[in-house]
Protein backbone atom coordinates (compact mmCIF):
# COMPACT_ATOMS: atom_id res chain seq x y z
CA UNK A 1 0.00 0.00 0.00
CA UNK A 2 1.35 3.42 -0.92
CA UNK A 3 1.90 5.60 2.12
CA UNK A 4 0.92 9.25 1.95
CA UNK A 5 3.86 11.53 2.82
CA UNK A 6 3.31 13.22 6.16
CA UNK A 7 3.45 16.71 4.67
CA UNK A 8 0.53 15.81 2.39
CA UNK A 9 -1.55 14.20 5.10
CA UNK A 10 -2.88 17.48 6.39
CA UNK A 11 -3.78 18.57 2.84
CA UNK A 12 -5.62 15.30 2.26
CA UNK A 13 -7.39 15.70 5.57
CA UNK A 14 -8.34 19.27 4.66
CA UNK A 15 -9.74 18.14 1.33
CA UNK A 16 -11.65 15.30 2.99
CA UNK A 17 -13.15 17.49 5.69
CA UNK A 18 -14.13 20.17 3.20
CA UNK A 19 -15.67 17.58 0.88
CA UNK A 20 -17.71 16.10 3.72
CA UNK A 21 -19.01 19.50 4.68
CA UNK A 22 -19.82 20.46 1.11
CA UNK A 23 -21.76 17.22 0.73
CA UNK A 24 -23.48 17.94 4.00
CA UNK A 25 -24.49 21.34 2.70
CA UNK A 26 -25.71 19.83 -0.53
CA UNK A 27 -27.93 17.43 1.37
CA UNK A 28 -29.49 20.27 3.33
CA UNK A 29 -29.88 22.90 0.63
CA UNK A 30 -33.12 22.68 -1.28
CA UNK A 31 -33.47 24.62 -4.49
CA UNK A 32 -37.03 25.77 -5.13
CA UNK A 33 -37.65 24.07 -8.43
CA UNK A 34 -35.06 21.32 -8.59
CA UNK A 35 -35.13 19.74 -5.15
CA UNK A 36 -32.15 19.18 -2.92
CA UNK A 37 -28.76 20.26 -4.22
CA UNK A 38 -27.28 16.80 -3.69
CA UNK A 39 -29.96 15.43 -5.98
CA UNK A 40 -29.21 18.11 -8.58
CA UNK A 41 -25.51 17.26 -8.42
CA UNK A 42 -26.16 13.55 -8.58
CA UNK A 43 -28.43 13.91 -11.60
CA UNK A 44 -25.98 16.30 -13.26
CA UNK A 45 -23.13 13.89 -12.68
CA UNK A 46 -24.99 10.81 -13.86
CA UNK A 47 -26.88 12.28 -16.81
CA UNK A 48 -23.92 12.39 -19.26
CA UNK A 49 -23.19 8.72 -18.58
CA UNK A 50 -26.84 7.82 -18.95
CA UNK A 51 -27.02 9.77 -22.17
CA UNK A 52 -23.86 8.14 -23.48
CA UNK A 53 -25.16 4.74 -22.47
CA UNK A 54 -28.51 5.32 -24.11
CA UNK A 55 -26.81 6.53 -27.27
CA UNK A 56 -24.52 3.50 -27.34
CA UNK A 57 -27.36 1.13 -26.63
CA UNK A 58 -29.42 2.77 -29.35
CA UNK A 59 -26.59 2.40 -31.84
CA UNK A 60 -26.09 -1.25 -30.97
CA UNK A 61 -29.79 -1.91 -31.21
CA UNK A 62 -29.98 -0.07 -34.55
CA UNK A 63 -27.08 -2.09 -35.94
CA UNK A 64 -28.71 -5.27 -34.72
CA UNK A 65 -32.09 -4.42 -36.19
CA UNK A 66 -30.74 -3.10 -39.48
CA UNK A 67 -28.08 -5.67 -40.21
CA UNK A 68 -28.47 -8.81 -38.15
CA UNK A 69 -32.18 -9.12 -37.51
CA UNK A 70 -33.30 -8.97 -41.13
CA UNK A 71 -34.45 -12.59 -41.25
CA UNK A 72 -37.92 -11.64 -40.08
CA UNK A 73 -37.91 -8.58 -42.26
CA UNK A 74 -37.91 -10.64 -45.45
CA UNK A 75 -40.99 -12.52 -44.27
CA UNK A 76 -42.59 -9.30 -43.18
CA UNK A 77 -41.75 -7.73 -46.53
CA UNK A 78 -43.38 -10.59 -48.38
CA UNK A 79 -46.49 -10.34 -46.20
CA UNK A 80 -46.64 -6.60 -46.76
CA UNK A 81 -46.27 -7.06 -50.50
CA UNK A 82 -49.19 -9.49 -50.53
CA UNK A 83 -51.23 -7.15 -48.38
CA UNK A 84 -50.32 -4.27 -50.68
CA UNK A 85 -51.52 -6.19 -53.73
CA UNK A 86 -54.72 -7.05 -51.92
CA UNK A 87 -55.26 -3.42 -50.94
CA UNK A 88 -54.59 -2.26 -54.50
CA UNK A 89 -57.25 -4.66 -55.73
CA UNK A 90 -59.67 -3.46 -53.07
CA UNK A 91 -59.02 0.16 -54.00
CA UNK A 92 -59.59 -0.62 -57.65
CA UNK A 93 -62.88 -2.31 -56.80
CA UNK A 94 -63.95 0.59 -54.64
CA UNK A 95 -63.06 3.09 -57.36
CA UNK A 96 -65.09 1.06 -59.82
CA UNK A 97 -68.04 1.03 -57.44
CA UNK A 98 -67.68 4.75 -56.89
CA UNK A 99 -67.75 5.36 -60.63
CA UNK A 100 -70.76 3.10 -60.92
CA UNK A 101 -72.51 5.00 -58.17
CA UNK A 102 -71.83 8.24 -60.04
CA UNK A 103 -73.28 6.84 -63.21
CA UNK A 104 -76.33 5.46 -61.43
CA UNK A 105 -76.79 8.80 -59.78
CA UNK A 106 -76.90 10.48 -63.16
CA UNK A 107 -79.37 7.89 -64.42
CA UNK A 108 -81.62 8.43 -61.43
CA UNK A 109 -81.46 12.15 -61.94
CA UNK A 110 -82.27 11.77 -65.60
CA UNK A 111 -85.15 9.52 -64.69
CA UNK A 112 -86.37 11.98 -62.11
CA UNK A 113 -86.55 14.91 -64.52
CA UNK A 114 -88.32 12.71 -67.08
CA UNK A 115 -90.71 10.94 -64.79
CA UNK A 116 -93.60 11.20 -67.25
CA UNK A 117 -91.69 9.32 -69.90
CA UNK A 118 -91.97 5.57 -69.84
CA UNK A 119 -88.52 4.10 -69.98
CA UNK A 120 -86.69 1.11 -68.66
CA UNK A 121 -83.14 1.06 -67.41
CA UNK A 122 -80.86 -1.66 -68.67
CA UNK A 123 -77.36 -2.82 -68.05
CA UNK A 124 -75.07 -3.53 -70.95
CA UNK A 125 -74.12 -7.19 -70.70
CA UNK A 126 -72.40 -7.77 -74.02
CA UNK A 127 -71.14 -6.30 -77.27
CA UNK A 128 -70.88 -7.40 -80.87
CA UNK A 129 -68.57 -10.31 -81.42
CA UNK A 130 -66.89 -8.84 -84.48
CA UNK A 131 -65.92 -5.52 -85.98
CA UNK A 132 -68.39 -5.80 -88.81
CA UNK A 133 -71.20 -4.44 -86.69
CA UNK A 134 -71.59 -2.08 -83.75
CA UNK A 135 -74.11 -3.59 -81.38
CA UNK A 136 -74.55 -4.14 -77.68
CA UNK A 137 -76.61 -6.57 -75.66
CA UNK A 138 -78.73 -5.39 -72.72
CA UNK A 139 -80.28 -7.30 -69.84
CA UNK A 140 -83.84 -6.21 -70.57
CA UNK A 141 -86.11 -8.04 -72.97
CA UNK A 142 -89.64 -8.86 -73.89
CA UNK A 143 -90.71 -9.43 -70.30
CA UNK A 144 -89.69 -5.90 -69.48
CA UNK A 145 -91.68 -4.39 -72.32
CA UNK A 146 -88.79 -3.94 -74.69
CA UNK A 147 -89.72 -4.15 -78.37
CA UNK A 148 -87.90 -3.79 -81.66
CA UNK A 149 -87.21 -0.30 -82.99
CA UNK A 150 -87.40 1.31 -79.60
CA UNK A 151 -84.91 4.08 -78.95
CA UNK A 152 -81.99 3.53 -76.59
CA UNK A 153 -80.43 6.53 -74.90
CA UNK A 154 -78.26 7.65 -72.02
CA UNK A 155 -78.52 10.92 -70.12
CA UNK A 156 -75.87 12.20 -72.54
CA UNK A 157 -77.81 11.47 -75.72
CA UNK A 158 -78.91 8.94 -78.33
CA UNK A 159 -77.31 5.51 -78.33
CA UNK A 160 -79.14 3.47 -80.96
CA UNK A 161 -82.23 1.35 -81.45
CA UNK A 162 -83.38 -2.10 -80.43
CA UNK A 163 -83.00 -4.50 -83.30
CA UNK A 164 -83.62 -7.87 -81.65
CA UNK A 165 -85.64 -8.71 -78.57
CA UNK A 166 -85.40 -11.89 -76.56
CA UNK A 167 -87.21 -12.97 -73.42
CA UNK A 168 -84.77 -11.40 -70.98
CA UNK A 169 -82.38 -9.53 -73.21
CA UNK A 170 -82.20 -7.43 -76.32
CA UNK A 171 -79.73 -6.37 -78.97
CA UNK A 172 -79.15 -2.71 -79.70
CA UNK A 173 -77.73 -1.32 -82.94
CA UNK A 174 -75.48 1.59 -82.07
CA UNK A 175 -75.45 4.84 -84.00
CA UNK A 176 -71.87 4.10 -84.99
CA UNK A 177 -72.87 1.03 -87.01
CA UNK A 178 -72.67 1.50 -90.78
CA UNK A 179 -76.28 0.50 -91.17
CA UNK A 180 -77.52 2.72 -88.41
CA UNK A 181 -79.32 5.99 -88.86
CA UNK A 182 -81.34 8.50 -86.90
CA UNK A 183 -83.42 11.45 -88.03
CA UNK A 184 -81.53 14.54 -86.85
CA UNK A 185 -81.25 18.27 -87.27
CA UNK A 186 -78.77 21.01 -86.57
CA UNK A 187 -79.85 23.01 -83.53
CA UNK A 188 -78.97 26.46 -84.85
CA UNK A 189 -79.74 26.23 -88.56
CA UNK A 190 -82.59 23.69 -88.11
CA UNK A 191 -81.28 21.81 -91.16
CA UNK A 192 -82.62 18.27 -91.05
CA UNK A 193 -80.64 15.31 -92.21
CA UNK A 194 -80.14 11.74 -91.05
CA UNK A 195 -77.06 10.93 -89.00
CA UNK A 196 -75.52 7.50 -89.41
CA UNK A 197 -72.55 5.47 -88.45
CA UNK A 198 -69.34 4.82 -90.31
CA UNK A 199 -68.14 1.80 -88.39
CA UNK A 200 -65.89 4.01 -86.39
CA UNK A 201 -66.44 6.18 -83.36
CA UNK A 202 -67.39 9.24 -85.37
CA UNK A 203 -70.83 9.66 -86.99
CA UNK A 204 -71.62 11.40 -90.22
CA UNK A 205 -74.45 13.69 -91.25
CA UNK A 206 -75.27 12.40 -94.66
CA UNK A 207 -77.23 14.78 -96.77
CA UNK A 208 -76.35 18.37 -96.02
CA UNK A 209 -76.44 20.43 -99.16
CA UNK A 210 -73.21 22.04 -100.23
CA UNK A 211 -74.72 25.52 -100.06
CA UNK A 212 -75.97 25.10 -96.49
CA UNK A 213 -73.95 26.65 -93.71
CA UNK A 214 -72.73 24.26 -91.02
CA UNK A 215 -70.41 25.38 -88.26
CA UNK A 216 -68.00 23.22 -86.34
CA UNK A 217 -69.20 22.81 -82.77
CA UNK A 218 -72.86 23.10 -83.66
CA UNK A 219 -75.15 20.77 -81.76
CA UNK A 220 -77.22 18.09 -83.45
CA UNK A 221 -80.38 16.65 -81.94
CA UNK A 222 -82.95 14.12 -83.07
CA UNK A 223 -85.72 15.45 -85.27
CA UNK A 224 -88.32 12.82 -84.36
CA UNK A 225 -88.96 12.17 -88.03
CA UNK A 226 -87.77 8.55 -87.84
CA UNK A 227 -90.61 7.61 -85.48
CA UNK A 228 -88.07 5.93 -83.20
CA UNK A 229 -86.45 8.74 -81.21
CA UNK A 230 -88.47 11.57 -79.75
CA UNK A 231 -87.47 15.11 -80.71
CA UNK A 232 -84.53 16.96 -79.26
CA UNK A 233 -82.50 14.03 -77.97
CA UNK A 234 -78.82 15.05 -78.28
CA UNK A 235 -77.07 13.17 -81.07
CA UNK A 236 -73.71 14.87 -81.18
CA UNK A 237 -71.61 17.86 -82.11
CA UNK A 238 -70.24 18.85 -85.50
CA UNK A 239 -66.55 18.03 -85.36
CA UNK A 240 -65.47 18.58 -88.96
CA UNK A 241 -67.02 19.99 -92.11
CA UNK A 242 -65.60 19.33 -95.57
CA UNK A 243 -66.91 20.99 -98.67
CA UNK A 244 -68.03 18.46 -101.28
CA UNK A 245 -70.49 18.12 -104.07
CA UNK A 246 -73.39 17.64 -103.99
CA UNK A 247 -73.33 17.22 -100.17
CA UNK A 248 -71.00 18.41 -97.48
CA UNK A 249 -69.06 15.83 -95.54
CA UNK A 250 -70.02 16.52 -91.91
CA UNK A 251 -68.35 14.42 -89.24
CA UNK A 252 -70.15 14.31 -85.92
CA UNK A 253 -68.80 13.44 -82.45
CA UNK A 254 -71.52 11.44 -80.68
CA UNK A 255 -73.05 12.96 -77.57
CA UNK A 256 -73.26 9.64 -75.75
CA UNK A 257 -70.10 7.75 -74.88
CA UNK A 258 -70.78 4.95 -77.31
CA UNK A 259 -67.50 3.19 -76.68
CA UNK A 260 -68.01 3.07 -72.92
CA UNK A 261 -71.63 2.15 -72.39
CA UNK A 262 -72.58 0.38 -69.18
CA UNK A 263 -76.11 1.49 -68.38
CA UNK A 264 -78.74 2.73 -70.83
CA UNK A 265 -82.42 3.57 -71.02
CA UNK A 266 -84.86 1.97 -73.46
CA UNK A 267 -87.65 4.40 -74.30
CA UNK A 268 -90.95 2.54 -74.38
CA UNK A 269 -92.78 5.54 -75.85
CA UNK A 270 -91.87 8.51 -77.97
CA UNK A 271 -92.82 11.20 -75.53
CA UNK A 272 -90.44 14.17 -75.55
CA UNK A 273 -87.54 14.11 -73.13
CA UNK A 274 -85.76 16.78 -71.20
CA UNK A 275 -81.97 16.79 -71.34
CA UNK A 276 -79.69 18.86 -69.29
CA UNK A 277 -77.55 21.51 -70.85
CA UNK A 278 -73.82 20.77 -70.65
CA UNK A 279 -73.22 23.49 -68.06
CA UNK A 280 -75.97 22.19 -65.80
CA UNK A 281 -74.85 18.60 -65.82
CA UNK A 282 -72.04 19.00 -63.36
CA UNK A 283 -73.93 21.18 -60.91
CA UNK A 284 -77.32 19.51 -60.80
CA UNK A 285 -76.26 15.89 -61.04
CA UNK A 286 -76.41 14.18 -57.68
CA UNK A 287 -73.00 14.11 -56.15
CA UNK A 288 -71.62 10.77 -55.18
CA UNK A 289 -68.69 11.34 -52.86
CA UNK A 290 -65.94 8.78 -53.04
CA UNK A 291 -66.31 7.90 -49.40
CA UNK A 292 -70.01 7.35 -49.71
CA UNK A 293 -69.78 5.50 -52.95
CA UNK A 294 -67.64 2.89 -51.34
CA UNK A 295 -70.41 2.00 -48.96
CA UNK A 296 -73.38 2.74 -51.19
CA UNK A 297 -75.63 -0.21 -51.99
CA UNK A 298 -75.18 -1.59 -55.46
CA UNK A 299 -77.94 0.13 -57.30
CA UNK A 300 -79.14 -1.60 -60.35
CA UNK A 301 -80.56 0.07 -63.42
CA UNK A 302 -83.67 -1.91 -62.58
CA UNK A 303 -84.21 0.56 -59.81
CA UNK A 304 -85.23 3.17 -62.35
CA UNK A 305 -87.61 0.90 -64.08
CA UNK A 306 -91.05 2.51 -63.96
CA UNK B 1 5.65 15.55 28.27
CA UNK B 2 7.23 18.84 27.45
CA UNK B 3 5.01 21.85 27.68
CA UNK B 4 6.86 23.54 24.87
CA UNK B 5 9.05 22.15 22.18
CA UNK B 6 10.71 23.58 19.12
CA UNK B 7 10.36 23.08 15.40
CA UNK B 8 13.76 23.41 13.74
CA UNK B 9 13.70 24.56 10.16
CA UNK B 10 17.14 25.74 9.13
CA UNK B 11 18.04 28.44 11.59
CA UNK B 12 14.42 29.22 12.51
CA UNK B 13 13.19 28.04 15.91
CA UNK B 14 9.42 28.09 16.42
CA UNK B 15 7.78 26.94 19.61
CA UNK B 16 4.74 24.61 19.61
CA UNK B 17 2.68 25.37 22.70
CA UNK B 18 0.68 22.98 24.82
CA UNK B 19 -2.33 24.02 26.85
CA UNK B 20 -3.89 22.92 30.08
CA UNK B 21 -6.32 20.03 29.72
CA UNK B 22 -9.75 21.31 28.79
CA UNK B 23 -8.40 24.74 27.93
CA UNK B 24 -9.23 24.50 24.25
CA UNK B 25 -12.65 22.96 24.90
CA UNK B 26 -13.45 25.48 27.61
CA UNK B 27 -12.35 28.45 25.54
CA UNK B 28 -14.36 27.19 22.58
CA UNK B 29 -17.55 26.68 24.59
CA UNK B 30 -17.15 30.06 26.24
CA UNK B 31 -16.60 31.77 22.90
CA UNK B 32 -19.64 30.09 21.37
CA UNK B 33 -21.75 30.96 24.39
CA UNK B 34 -20.71 34.58 24.34
CA UNK B 35 -21.16 34.69 20.57
CA UNK B 36 -24.73 33.52 21.00
CA UNK B 37 -25.50 35.68 24.03
CA UNK B 38 -23.70 38.96 23.45
CA UNK B 39 -25.72 40.20 20.46
CA UNK B 40 -28.87 39.68 22.54
CA UNK B 41 -27.74 41.96 25.31
CA UNK B 42 -25.37 44.24 23.39
CA UNK B 43 -26.58 44.40 19.79
CA UNK B 44 -23.72 46.69 18.79
CA UNK B 45 -21.29 43.82 19.34
CA UNK B 46 -22.77 41.71 16.54
CA UNK B 47 -19.62 42.32 14.47
CA UNK B 48 -17.62 40.14 16.84
CA UNK B 49 -16.71 36.65 15.73
CA UNK B 50 -15.28 35.07 18.86
CA UNK B 51 -15.29 31.50 17.45
CA UNK B 52 -13.15 32.77 14.58
CA UNK B 53 -10.70 34.39 16.98
CA UNK B 54 -10.47 31.14 18.97
CA UNK B 55 -9.85 29.21 15.77
CA UNK B 56 -7.12 31.63 14.71
CA UNK B 57 -5.45 31.66 18.10
CA UNK B 58 -5.27 27.92 18.63
CA UNK B 59 -4.33 27.39 15.01
CA UNK B 60 -1.43 29.78 15.29
CA UNK B 61 -0.39 28.31 18.64
CA UNK B 62 -0.76 24.59 18.01
CA UNK B 63 0.95 24.87 14.61
CA UNK B 64 -0.35 21.52 13.44
CA UNK B 65 -2.43 21.82 10.28
CA UNK B 66 -4.38 18.63 10.98
CA UNK B 67 -5.47 19.58 14.47
CA UNK B 68 -5.96 23.18 13.35
CA UNK B 69 -8.39 22.28 10.59
CA UNK B 70 -10.23 19.77 12.79
CA UNK B 71 -10.60 22.39 15.49
CA UNK B 72 -11.85 24.87 12.88
CA UNK B 73 -14.31 22.28 11.60
CA UNK B 74 -15.62 21.55 15.07
CA UNK B 75 -16.00 25.20 16.03
CA UNK B 76 -17.59 26.04 12.68
CA UNK B 77 -20.11 23.21 12.86
CA UNK B 78 -21.02 24.14 16.41
CA UNK B 79 -21.51 27.73 15.30
CA UNK B 80 -23.70 26.49 12.45
CA UNK B 81 -25.73 24.48 14.92
CA UNK B 82 -26.26 27.49 17.14
CA UNK B 83 -27.14 29.80 14.27
CA UNK B 84 -30.65 28.53 13.76
CA UNK B 85 -32.40 26.64 10.96
CA UNK B 86 -31.64 29.28 8.32
CA UNK B 87 -27.94 28.46 8.39
CA UNK B 88 -27.16 25.03 6.95
CA UNK B 89 -24.62 22.87 8.73
CA UNK B 90 -21.27 23.36 7.06
CA UNK B 91 -21.47 27.04 6.14
CA UNK B 92 -19.23 28.29 8.96
CA UNK B 93 -17.68 24.83 9.17
CA UNK B 94 -16.07 25.13 5.75
CA UNK B 95 -14.85 28.68 6.35
CA UNK B 96 -13.34 27.90 9.75
CA UNK B 97 -11.80 24.67 8.47
CA UNK B 98 -9.90 26.69 5.88
CA UNK B 99 -8.93 29.33 8.46
CA UNK B 100 -7.83 26.69 10.99
CA UNK B 101 -5.71 24.92 8.40
CA UNK B 102 -4.03 28.08 7.12
CA UNK B 103 -3.49 29.50 10.60
CA UNK B 104 -1.76 26.29 11.68
CA UNK B 105 0.31 26.22 8.51
CA UNK B 106 1.39 29.85 8.89
CA UNK B 107 1.98 29.40 12.62
CA UNK B 108 4.38 26.58 11.84
CA UNK B 109 6.48 28.85 9.61
CA UNK B 110 6.29 32.30 11.22
CA UNK B 111 6.63 33.72 14.69
CA UNK B 112 3.13 34.87 15.48
CA UNK B 113 3.66 35.94 19.04
CA UNK B 114 4.13 39.61 18.32
CA UNK B 115 0.95 41.70 18.80
CA UNK B 116 1.38 43.41 15.45
CA UNK B 117 1.65 40.04 13.71
CA UNK B 118 -1.42 38.83 15.52
CA UNK B 119 -3.35 41.97 14.53
CA UNK B 120 -2.37 41.65 10.87
CA UNK B 121 -3.07 37.93 10.72
CA UNK B 122 -6.46 38.38 12.36
CA UNK B 123 -7.45 40.97 9.77
CA UNK B 124 -6.25 38.68 6.97
CA UNK B 125 -8.03 35.63 8.34
CA UNK B 126 -11.22 37.61 8.92
CA UNK B 127 -11.21 38.67 5.27
CA UNK B 128 -10.45 35.12 4.16
CA UNK B 129 -13.21 33.77 6.40
CA UNK B 130 -15.63 36.26 4.91
CA UNK B 131 -14.53 35.39 1.36
CA UNK B 132 -15.08 31.68 1.92
CA UNK B 133 -18.48 32.40 3.45
CA UNK B 134 -19.56 34.53 0.49
CA UNK B 135 -18.22 31.99 -1.98
CA UNK B 136 -20.13 29.21 -0.29
CA UNK B 137 -23.31 31.25 -0.14
CA UNK B 138 -23.07 32.22 -3.80
CA UNK B 139 -22.10 28.84 -5.20
CA UNK B 140 -24.09 26.46 -3.05
CA UNK B 141 -26.93 28.47 -1.57
CA UNK B 142 -27.42 30.75 -4.57
CA UNK B 143 -27.64 33.69 -2.18
CA UNK B 144 -26.25 37.01 -3.44
CA UNK B 145 -23.88 38.32 -0.78
CA UNK B 146 -21.51 41.31 -1.00
CA UNK B 147 -17.87 40.32 -1.10
CA UNK B 148 -16.79 43.16 1.16
CA UNK B 149 -18.00 46.55 2.33
CA UNK B 150 -17.14 49.19 4.88
CA UNK B 151 -19.05 47.46 7.65
CA UNK B 152 -17.02 44.31 7.11
CA UNK B 153 -13.79 46.27 6.95
CA UNK B 154 -14.58 47.85 10.27
CA UNK B 155 -15.57 44.47 11.69
CA UNK B 156 -12.22 43.07 10.56
CA UNK B 157 -10.41 45.90 12.27
CA UNK B 158 -12.45 45.66 15.47
CA UNK B 159 -12.00 41.89 15.68
CA UNK B 160 -8.26 42.33 15.17
CA UNK B 161 -8.14 45.00 17.87
CA UNK B 162 -9.96 42.67 20.24
CA UNK B 163 -7.77 39.75 19.19
CA UNK B 164 -4.58 41.32 20.56
CA UNK B 165 -5.63 41.41 24.26
CA UNK B 166 -7.72 38.27 23.88
CA UNK B 167 -4.75 36.30 22.58
CA UNK B 168 -2.65 37.62 25.49
CA UNK B 169 -5.33 36.39 27.85
CA UNK B 170 -5.40 33.01 26.14
CA UNK B 171 -1.62 32.81 26.39
CA UNK B 172 -2.18 32.30 30.12
CA UNK B 173 -3.80 28.96 29.35
CA UNK B 174 -0.49 27.67 28.04
CA UNK B 175 1.51 25.36 30.18
CA UNK B 176 4.54 27.16 31.31
CA UNK B 177 7.87 25.78 30.06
Amino acid sequence: MVAIPSRHKSVALLAGVLLVQVMMLAVQIKRDSRGRLIRVWAVTAVTPFERTGAWGFGRVRAVWHHYFALRGTARENEALRIENDSLKLAISQLQSKAAEADRLGLLLHFKAINEKTTMVGARVIGASAGTASRTIEIDRGERDGVRRNQAVITPDGAVGKVIEVYRDSAQVLLLTDKDSGVGAMLVDSRIQSPVGGTGELMLTMKYVAAEDTVNVGEKIVTSGMDKIFPRDVPVGTVAEVKQSTPFKQVRVAPAAKLDRLEEVFVLLTQEPLEFQKEGEAASSAPAAPAGDSATAPQASPAAVKP
Amino acid sequence: MNDTFELRGGETHIEVHKFFPGAIAGATILALTLQAALPVYVPKLDFLDLPLLITIYFGLSRRNPSTGLLLGTTIGLLQDSLSGPTVPLGLYGIAKTVVGYLASSIGARLDTEHPLARFSLTVAFFVLHQAVLVLTRRLLLAQPEPWFNMHLAMAAGMNAVLAVPLFLLLDRLRRSS
